[in-house]
C-alpha cells in the first residue's frame, strides 16, 4: 500500500506540474488585444442611451450632465480618478467610453492603443477653441489628433490663513529644508510620481547651473538633485494626497496647512468657510518659480461601448455656455474661445489668463516623461524610472 | 416488490452510484475533481502565471509586457533599499499587531470559554462577531476622524496635557490590532472551550495556582489555537494597504505593488513573491505546530 | 474553574477593556451617522436623523446591498459545495496528497488579498481575455470562502461516527441515498455556520474585490469606498455602516442559536462544542 501510494503521489504531482506547465503557456501566448486600429468615427450616429467616463474631480457634475442628459439621451455615469495612473488602469479595463487625460497620460494611451484617434470635424464646437490648445504634444500624435481640449490651469500654492504667516510667494515653504522644517508634519504634498516635476520646477529657478529647461526632460544629474530635494522634504509632509476630497477634509480639520492643491479644493474650502489663502490673481495665482499644471484632453477609448454619445460629449463639455460653467466650477482657463462671453464674472477669462500666452509660459503641463526627450542623447529618465524614484522617496 | 421490476426501474443516480461503489479512489477522485481542479488550475495556476510575470519586463510608455526572462525586476528589489525597508516594516508591524492581538484576545476568549454563564458566552460571542459585519472603510475612516488633530482621542487626552499618535506607523499599529482582534478572539476562544474543565479541575486538586495552572496546562492547550489565530492577523497586515495610505504616510508592500500594479505589473509581481513566501513559510510552520486543527 | 477574587476582577477588567476597545470606533461611526455638519469634527456641532431616511432612499448604496447580497449568495453556494466535496474526500477516503488538501484550500484566504486579487486579475484579463464583471468576483470570492465550509465539515465529519453509514450502506442504500439520508442531515448545522461566515467575508471584501469587480456594478464596499471620501456622501456611508450591522443581528444571533443547542450537550462532556467549532472560524 504505502508504495502504491508513493507512486501514485508522483503521479499526482506530474499531473499538477502538467497542469501548471499548461497555464504557463497560455499565459505565455496570451496577449491582450486592445490595440487601437487607428480608426476613427466618420459620423455621429444616434445616441446609445449611456456613456462610461473617467475624470478628474469636478469635471463631471450634475450641473450640465442633466441638461445633457436630457438633450442626447445619454445617462451618464462618471468614476473620479485621483492620479493619471488611476486613469490609464482604469482605461486599459476597456470599460469605459471616455476620459479626462492629462499630459502625463494621454502619451501612455496612444501608445498602449487605448484610445482612439478623434474626428474633430464631427466636434463643431473645436473650430472655435483657442487656437493655443490645437496641436499640442499632448494631444496630438504624429500629426493626429486624439482628443478634444478641455480646459488648463496651474497646480496652486494652499495655505492656512491663520497659521501660515507671512503669505508665501514662492515654492520655497514647502520644498526649501530650512523654511519647511516650520511647518513639519503639516505640508501637504500631491501623492504621484509626476510631482518630481514640481521639484525640477523649484531647482530650475533656484539652481540654474543644473541647466534644467523642461522639468518633465531631466537627465542623471538633475534627477538626482530633484529626488534629493523631495527626500529632504519627506519629513515635513504632513500627509500626500491624491484624492480631492481627502486634501479637503484634511484642511478643513487642520491636520495639513500648506501645499499644492487644485482651484477645486481651494473653493470647496473657501465655501465651508475655511480660513485658506491661494497664490493671489496678482500674482497670476503662481509662485514666483512658477509651477506645473495641466491641460486636459477628453479622449475617446478605443473600445468605447457607447462612440456616439461619447461625441456628443465631447461637443457638449466645449460648448461656450457648457465650457463657460466647467471653467468657474473648478477653476480653470476654459478652452472654448466663445466661452469668455458666457461666463457669470465678465473678467473671468482675463483674471485665468485665458487669452494670455505670455502667462502659461511659466506654467509647465503635466507630460509623460520620456528616454527620447530630443536632446539627442536619449538620456532623459523615463516615467517607470519616475515611478521607482517616487516609492524611494516616499520611502 | 418484486426484484425483476425494482432492477428495471433503477435510475440513472442508482446506476452512477454502483459504478462508484466498491472503487474508493475512484470516489474520492470524483469528489475532488472539482474543488482541486478550481484551486489548482484557478488558483495555483494564478499565482503560477503572476510568478512568471515577476520574470518579465515592460514597456514604460506603453504598458507592453516584454515576454522574455529577465531578472530585472529582482535586482531592483534588491539594490534600491527602499524595498527592503518596505519590506521589514510591514514584517516588522505584522508581528507586532499579532502580538498584540494575542495579548489582548486571550482574556476576552478565555472569559468566554471558561468563566461566563451560558446566556453571558452567547452575547459575548455576538458582541464579538458583531463588528465583522460593519464594513472595514468605514471602521478604519473612523480611527482616522479620532486619531486627526481635532479629533476624539486628542480632545479626550488635552485635559491630561498630551496628545495622541496622530497618523503614523503607530496609527497603523493600532487600527490594524483593532481591526483584526475578532480574527484572533475566535480561534483562541475555541481552543480554550476544547479544554476539558476536568483537566484543569485536575490541576487544581494537585495542588497548582491558578497562574501555574495557567502556564503549564493552558497556555501549552492553546498556543496551537493563537497560532491558527495568527495565520490571519499577520496575513491581513502582510498584505493591507488601504489602512496605511488612511492612517500614515509609510508604504506598505501592498502599497507598493498596488502603486505599480499597473505601470509595472511585473515589478509588482516580483514584490508580491515575498508576502506569498513568507506566509507558505508562516503556513508550513503554524500546521507543524498543529493550528490547521484550530482554524 | 477557581479564580481568587482578585485575578477574576482583573479578569472582568481585561475583558472589559477589549470590549471597549471594539466598540468605541463603532460608537464614534454611530454618532457621525447623525453628525449634522458634513466634514468630521469632534465633538460634532449637532445631531440629526437626516441622513437614515438618505442613507435607505440612496439608489446606488441600495444596488450596491443588493449586488452584495448576490455575490455573496453566490459565491457561499459554490463555496459549500466545493467546500463539502473536498472535505467528503478527505474526511471518508484515503489517497495521496491527503494533508496537501487542506493547506491548498487554507492558501487563497492565507495569503494576503492583494496577491490573491493581483493574480487573479491577471489570469482573467490578461490570459483568458475575460472582461471584469460580477461573475469574477464570485470566482474570486468563493476561492477563498471553500476553506471555511471545508474547515467546518471536516470537523463536523470526524466527529460522526462512519458507523452510521455503514449501517446503512448495509441496509441496502446506495452512495447517493446514503449521502442524502444519513451523512447530509448530520451536516446540516456545519454547513450552516460555515455558510453563514462565508457569507460574512464576502460580504466585506474590499481588495480582492477592487481587482476583480467590472466598472458597471458596485458591491456594498466598493460603493463605501467611492463615496468616503465625497464629503456630502460621507454621513450617508457612515449611516449605511450602521444600518448594516443593525441588520447583521439577526444572522449572527441566528447561527449561534443554530449551533447552540447541540453545544450544549457537547459542553456538558467537557469536549469540543458544536458552536466552538463553527465560530472558530475567520
Amino acid at each position: 500500500m504505502r508504495t502504491q501510494d508513493k507512486h501514485s503521489g508522483r503521479t499526482a504531482w506530474l499531473v499538477i506540474a502538467g497542469l501548471l506547465a499548461f497555464m504557463l503557456l497560455i499565459a505565455g501566448c496570451g496577449s491582450s488585444d486592445n490595440s487601437s486600429t487607428g480608426k476613427e468615427l466618420t459620423k455621429v450616429g444616434k445616441g446609445e442611451g449611456s456613456l462610461s467616463l473617467i475624470s478628474w474631480a469636478g469635471y463631471v457634475e450634475s450641473e450640465w450632465t442633466k441638461p445633457f442628459e436630457q438633450k442626447t439621451g445619454c445617462k451618464v455615469s462618471d468614476k473620479i480618478a485621483g492620479t493619471s495612473d488611476e486613469m490609464v488602469q482604469l482605461m486599459r479595463t476597456g470599460q469605459y467610453d471616455g476620459v479626462s487625460a492629462s499630459g502625463n497620460a494621454s502619451a501612455r494611451l496612444v501608445e498602449g492603443g487605448d484610445v482612439d484617434p478623434v474626428n474633430v470635424s464631427l466636434v463643431p464646437n473645436y473650430e472655435t477653441i483657442f487656437s493655443e490648445l490645437k496641436d499640442q504634444p499632448y494631444n496630438t500624435f504624429d500629426g493626429v489628433h486624439y482628443g478634444i481640449p478641455h480646459g488648463r490651469g496651474a497646480n496652486l500654492l494652499m495655505w492656512n490663513t491663520n497659521d501660515v504667516k507671512p503669505a508665501p510667494t514662492s515654492w520655497d515653504v514647502v520644498l526649501d529644508p530650512k523654511k519647511a522644517a516650520k511647518y513639519k508634519g503639516r505640508i501637504s504634498a500631491y501623492d504621484d510620481p509626476i510631482y518630481i516635476a514640481d521639484a525640477s520646477v523649484y531647482l530650475k529657478a533656484h539652481q540654474p547651473d543644473l541647466g534644467i529647461e523642461n522639468p518633465y526632460e531631466l537627465n542623471e544629474e538633475q534627477f538626482e538633485a530633484a529626488i534629493d530635494l523631495l527626500k529632504e522634504q519627506r519629513p515635513n509632509v504632513g500627509e500626500y494626497w491624491s484624492e480631492a476630497a481627502k486634501q479637503i477634509s484634511a484642511f478643513a480639520n487642520e491636520d495639513v496647512e500648506v501645499g499644492t492643491t487644485w482651484q477645486y479644493q481651494y473653493f470647496e474650502l473657501l465655501g465651508g468657510g475655511k480660513p485658506v489663502a491661494a497664490s493671489p490673481a496678482s500674482q497670476g495665482f503662481l509662485p514666483k518659480e512658477g509651477a506645473t499644471g495641466w491641460s486636459d484632453t477628453w479622449m475617446i477609448s478605443s473600445q468605447a461601448k457607447h462612440p456616439n454619445c461619447m461625441y456628443m460629449w465631447m461637443d457638449w463639455i466645449v460648448s461656450p455656455k457648457i465650457n463657460a460653467e466647467v471653467a468657474q466650477f473648478f477653476g480653470e482657463a476654459p478652452a472654448q474661445s466663445l466661452a469668455c462671453e458666457q461666463t457669470a464674472e465678465k473678467d473671468f477669462c482675463t483674471k485665468y489668463h485665458a487669452e494670455n500666452p505670455a502667462f502659461w509660459k511659466r506654467v509647465y503641463f503635466w507630460e509623460t516623461p520620456v528616454s527620447d526627450c530630443g536632446n539627442g542623447s536619449e538620456d532623459c529618465k523615463n516615467y517607470n524610472d519616475w515611478l521607482n524614484a517616487w516609492t524611494a522617496i516616499k520611502g | 416488490m418484486e426484484a425483476g421490476t425494482a432492477m428495471e426501474r433503477r435510475s440513472v443516480g442508482h446506476r452512477l452510484a454502483g459504478l462508484f461503489h466498491g472503487r474508493p479512489r475512484l470516489q474520492a477522485g470524483a469528489l475532488l475533481a472539482g474543488p482541486v481542479g478550481w484551486l489548482v488550475v484557478g488558483y495555483l495556476g494564478s499565482l503560477a502565471v503572476l510568478l512568471i510575470a515577476a520574470f518579465w519586463t515592460v514597456s514604460p510608455l506603453s504598458g507592453e509586457l516584454t515576454r522574455s526572462l529577465s531578472l530585472e525586476n529582482f535586482e531592483t528589489l534588491f539594490n534600491e533599499p527602499v524595498y527592503r525597508d518596505v519590506i521589514w516594516r510591514t514584517v516588522r508591524i505584522a508581528a507586532l499587531v499579532t502580538v498584540t492581538d494575542a495579548i489582548l484576545a486571550f482574556p476576552i476568549a478565555f472569559y468566554m470559554a471558561k468563566l461566563a454563564s451560558r446566556r453571558g458566552k452567547a452575547i459575548l460571542i455576538v458582541a464579538v462577531l458583531l463588528p465583522l459585519w460593519s464594513s472595514y472603510l468605514v471602521k478604519v475612516y473612523a480611527w482616522r476622524t479620532m486619531l486627526s488633530s481635532g479629533g476624539i482621542i486628542n480632545w479626550a487626552l488635552e485635559p491630561f496635557g498630551l496628545h495622541g499618535p496622530g497618523f503614523g506607523l503607530t496609527a497603523v499599529w493600532l487600527v490594524m490590532s483593532y481591526l483584526w482582534l475578532p480574527y484572533m478572539i475566535l480561534p483562541i476562544y475555541a481552543g480554550l472551550e476544547r479544554i476539558p474543565d476536568s483537566l484543569i479541575s485536575a490541576s487544581e486538586d494537585l495542588g497548582a495556582s491558578p497562574f501555574t495552572t495557567f502556564r503549564r496546562v493552558i497556555l501549552p492547550l492553546a498556543f496551537p489555537a493563537v497560532v491558527a489565530g495568527s495565520i490571519f492577523t499577520f496575513s491581513l497586515t502582510l498584505g493591507d494597504f488601504i489602512t496605511p495610505r488612511l492612517v500614515s504616510n509609510s508604504q506598505f508592500i501592498g502599497t507598493v505593488v498596488f502603486n505599480n500594479f499597473v505601470t509595472n505589473l511585473p515589478l509588482a509581481s516580483a514584490l508580491a513573491l515575498v508576502p506569498i513566501v513568507v506566509m507558505i513559510a508562516y503556513l508550513l510552520v503554524a500546521r507543524k505546530l498543529g493550528a490547521f486543527e484550530h482554524i | 474553574m477557581r479564580l481568587s477574587r482578585r485575578s477574576a476582577l482583573l479578569l472582568r477588567l481585561a475583558v472589559g477593556v477589549g470590549l471597549a476597545f471594539i466598540y468605541i470606533p463603532l460608537i464614534v461611526v454611530a454618532i457621525y451617522a447623525f453628525n449634522s455638519s458634513n466634514i468630521l469634527e469632534w465633538p460634532p456641532p449637532g445631531l440629526t436623523l437626516d441622513w437614515f431616511p438618505k442613507a435607505i432612499e440612496n439608489e446606488f448604496a441600495r444596488e450596491a446591498f443588493v449586488t452584495t447580497l448576490k455575490a455573496g449568495a453566490a459565491a457561499t453556494v459554490i463555496a459549500i459545495v466545493l467546500g463539502t466535496l473536498a472535505s467528503l474526500a478527505v474526511a471518508r477516503h484515503r489517497f495521496f496528497g491527503r494533508e496537501t488538501i487542506s493547506f491548498l484550500v487554507i492558501l487563497p484566504i492565507a495569503l494576503p488579498g492583494i496577491v490573491t486579487g493581483v493574480a487573479l486579475n491577471n489570469t482573467f484579463t490578461q490570459v483568458l481575455g475575460v472582461e471584469l464583471s460580477l461573475f469574477t468576483v464570485i470566482v474570486a470570492h468563493a476561492t477563498f470562502c471553500i476553506v471555511v465550509v471545508y474547515n467546518n465539515v471536516v470537523a463536523r465529519l470526524r466527529r460522526a461516527s462512519v458507523s452510521f453509514e455503514e449501517a446503512s450502506a448495509d441496509l441496502g442504500a446506495h452512495t447517493w441515498q446514503t449521502f442524502r439520508y444519513v451523512t447530509l442531515p448530520n451536516l446540516k448545522t456545519a454547513l450552516a455556520a460555515g455558510a453563514l461566515l462565508a457569507f460574512a467575508l464576502s460580504f466585506d471584501e474590499i481588495i480582492v474585490t477592487t481587482f476583480t469587480l467590472g466598472a458597471s456594478e458596485e458591491t456594498l464596499p466598493i460603493w463605501i469606498f467611492r463615496n468616503l471620501f465625497r464629503p456630502n456622501q460621507l454621513p450617508i456611508v457612515n449611516a449605511v455602516a450602521v444600518i448594516v450591522v443593525l441588520i447583521s443581528i439577526i444572522p449572527v444571533y441566528l447561527a449561534h442559536r443554530l449551533t447552540r443547542e447541540e453545544g450544549g450537550a457537547a459542553a456538558a462532556r467537557g469536549g469540543r462544542t458544536v458552536e466552538a467549532e463553527a465560530t472558530a472560524v475567520p
